[in-house]
């Protein structure tokens, strides 16, 4: 058994193949943003989730900072919870507010941090309890509507 | 009349049986490659050498068509986006598109009639020429010696070329958007990290091309071991490697995406 | 025990979907001894040697080499045994993929555990001995048919076999090819002390080397003895068949519908 210059082609190739993936995952995708290994997780509770799903982003100022991992339906308080990963370096306040909002007019939703003003951090596995729900644009209009219709009445 | 309508319906059981026969005995050889892998690895050396002629002979038409398909995207994705003032998503929607559909899909297509198509023809010739049998006389297995190492060079290859082409293509979408259409770089990578999943999108694409590379490559081996040792059934043979695992492929890739993007 | 028989075939039938090729073949081959199975083309004789071989199974009766059924061994038994066996191909079925060495080689490769060095003495002695010593790094597809023939044989006598089957090694061949080929035939099976089974419609060359001939036709042995006997025969098939001529109890048209009724000169069911 002896080396040959088929198998240094063979090597490359391989070389060549698993560095493509590397791209792809790094570069193309969002291996490298993303640590799962140096995170915590925390809680929120909304009344409408509207359009969030599993693995949208989490911002605060506009900078990602963590992911939604899971979504579930509590059957007791009929509201929706949503776990979310936060990457270690970002530290935020006990009485942060948590916002579903949406990137642009029909972008995609992600759940959005405003610091508040507490000495005390959150820690993993903490809940954040002020919340502010997705905007559902049918709620919208018919309130819209509604108030309008009322206007009209009000001038009659 | 009555003949005649006995007669289509007796070539059509015929058919049908024949297909049955066939698709079983397939399925006997699929089997008995996999039971008859050790040599491959043990052996390494052979699969090796497969790797280069299904592999890295492959090369260039992976890459050349991956260039150019991820051009096209860029070029195509700009002109539909800039509607509607969203050419920041350029990056995403070729990334996506590349690393979920047509890396995979594409590259397995070339692949099969690249590689394939010569493996069918390799195959079919070496049972022609009696090599097979030879090798059979001299109490050698020719499932375990010849097919069997041909079978994981390709099903090694796949996902290689795939990744290749996939990346390739990005770069491709780069050229056009950035560098000539001027989308803003920045924007181009960064909406395209934030929506491209490593597990979910890059592994997925890495998962199906495994798939195709096993069903391309199977393909083209059996229809090579089952060709009709004469010049007409190889070049028959080498017809339907392609036919057929181009269409396995398709099918597959429809299977493959309703399982893994199901409720995403 | 010089007299044993190697190969004994006892009431061999083999049927080919519903076409019997052989019916009722006994033949004795034995040891040290080239024997020849002559027939005119199509008459079942590749067949007999697959059966030796084990690649096909016998629709009735018992091919056994060395006392074993080939048809009752299970795969690991029947690859034993073939190692033991050496096969010529009519037209040599060397590995296109692989240079001359190699396929010399590819059996001490794939058997044995040799060191490489030692596999390339014996390779060399192999080729020597077919007189092809200094083609060994030439691709199979450079040589000419008959040098093709000789380096199948060399690898064929790799593994130094106790049975040679040879299917048609005459085939194709220029004349000077022919005689180095029946030569080899000769000189190896007595040097090697192996058995031989030469399968040909050569009967000139064939005569020259075999110790023993079985004439088959329409899946039967119809004639069998020494090259001697068979050459005084002197009437019927074997005579037509030993002296070339084109007609006598082999017909030279094959049976069909007269001339006249297949040029519409007569009604074809009158």
């Amino acid at each position: 058994m002896e080396r040959t210059t088929l198998d240094l082609w063979v090597g490359l190739f391989v070389v060549a193949g698993l560095a493509a993936i590397l791209v792809l995952a790094m570069k193309v995708g969002n291996l490298s943003t993303f640590n799962m290994s140096e995170s915590y997780t925390l809680q929120a509770d909304f009344d409408n989730i509207g359009g969030l799903k599993s693995r949208s982003p989490v911002k605060s100022a506009g900078v990602v900072v963590g992911r939604v991992t899971a979504i579930t339906f509590d059957n007791k308080t009929f509201r929706a919870q949503v776990s979310m990963v936060i990457d270690k370096r970002y530290q935020f306040p006990k009485d942060t507010f948590a916002k579903i909002l949406t990137a642009g007019l029909l972008g995609e939703q992600y759940v959005g941090l405003d610091p508040g003003g507490d000495e005390q951090v959150l820690k993993g596995g903490d809940q954040i309890t002020k919340t502010q729900s997705a905007v559902v644009l049918e709620n919208l209009i018919s309130s819209f509507l509604y108030s309008k219709a009322a206007e009209g009445d009000a001038k009659k | 009349m009555l003949d005649r309508s006995l007669a289509a319906i007796r070539g059509t059981g015929h058919r049908v049986v024949n297909g049955v026969w066939r698709l079983g005995f397939a399925s006997r050889f699929f089997l008995a490659v996999l039971l008859h892998s050790g040599i491959s690895f043990r052996r390494f050396q052979l699969t090796i050498k497969e790797i280069y002629f299904s592999g890295v002979l492959s090369l260039i038409i992976i890459l050349v068509s991956g260039l150019f398909v991820g051009m096209v995207l860029g070029l195509q994705g700009y002109e539909t986006l800039q509607k509607y003032g969203s050419e920041s998503a350029l990056g995403t929607l070729v990334a996506l598109s590349l690393v979920r559909e047509l890396g995979p899909v594409l590259a397995a297509l070339l692949f099969a009639s690249r590689a394939g198509s010569a493996i069918t023809a390799e195959i079919g010739l070496m049972k022609a020429t009696e090599q097979i049998t030879a090798m059979e006389m001299m109490a050698v297995d020719p499932i375990a010696r010849v097919i069997a190492p041909r079978f994981w060079a390709g099903v090694i290859s796949m996902p290689l070329l795939a990744a290749m082409f996939s990346a390739i293509g990005v770069f491709g979408g780069y050229l056009v958007g950035v560098v000539m259409i001027g989308v803003d770089e920045g924007q181009f990578w960064s909406q395209m990290q934030s929506a491209v999943d490593f597990r979910l999108d890059v592994m997925n694409g890495v998962i199906k091309s495994c798939v195709f590379g096993v069903a391309v490559t199977a393909i083209a081996l059996f229809e090579g071991y089952d060709a009709p040792p004469t010049a007409e059934g190889v070049s028959h043979a080498t017809t339907r490697t392609v036919v057929t695992s181009s269409l396995a492929v398709l099918a597959l890739d429809f299977l493959l995406t309703a399982f893994m993007f199901r409720g995403i | 025990m010089p007299t044993e028989n190697l190969v004994e075939i006892r009431d061999l039938n083999f049927t080919y979907d519903v076409r019997p090729v052989l019916q009722g073949i006994n033949m004795d081959i034995p040891r040290g001894k080239v024997v020849a199975i002559m027939g005119l083309s199509g008459c079942g004789k590749t067949t007999l040697l697959r059966l030796i071989g084990g690649q096909l199974k016998p629709s009735q009766g018992t091919v056994k080499v060395t006392g074993q059924t080939i048809s009752a061994l299970d795969q690991q038994q029947l690859y034993r045994m073939r190692r033991r066996m050496g096969m010529l191909f009519q037209f040599g079925a060397l590995f296109t993929d692989m240079s001359v060495f190699d396929n010399v080689a590819f059996q001490m490769r794939e058997h044995t555990d040799l060191p490489e060095a030692l596999i390339r003495d014996l390779v060399l002695l192999k080729l020597e001995a077919v007189g092809l010593r200094g083609a060994h790094d030439l691709m199979p597809t450079s040589l000419s048919g008959g040098m093709a023939r000789r380096v199948a044989l060399a690898r064929a006598i790799a593994l130094d076999p106790m049975l040679m089957m040879y299917d048609e090694p005459f085939a194709g061949l220029d004349t000077i090819s022919l005689g180095v080929i029946g030569n080899l035939i000769r000189h190896l099976n007595d040097a090697l002390g192996a058995t031989s089974i030469v399968v040909t419609h050569d009967v000139q060359e064939s005569m020259k080397i075999v110790d023993y001939i079985y004439f088959m036709s329409g899946g039967k042995v119809i004639a069998q003895g020494s090259p001697d006997e068979i050459r005084a025969l002197d009437s019927g098939f074997v005579h037509q068949f030993v002296h070339g001529e084109i007609d006598g109890p082999m017909p030279f048209h094959y049976p069909g519908a007269s001339y006249a009724a297949d040029l519409a000169l007569e009604p074809a069911h009158a």
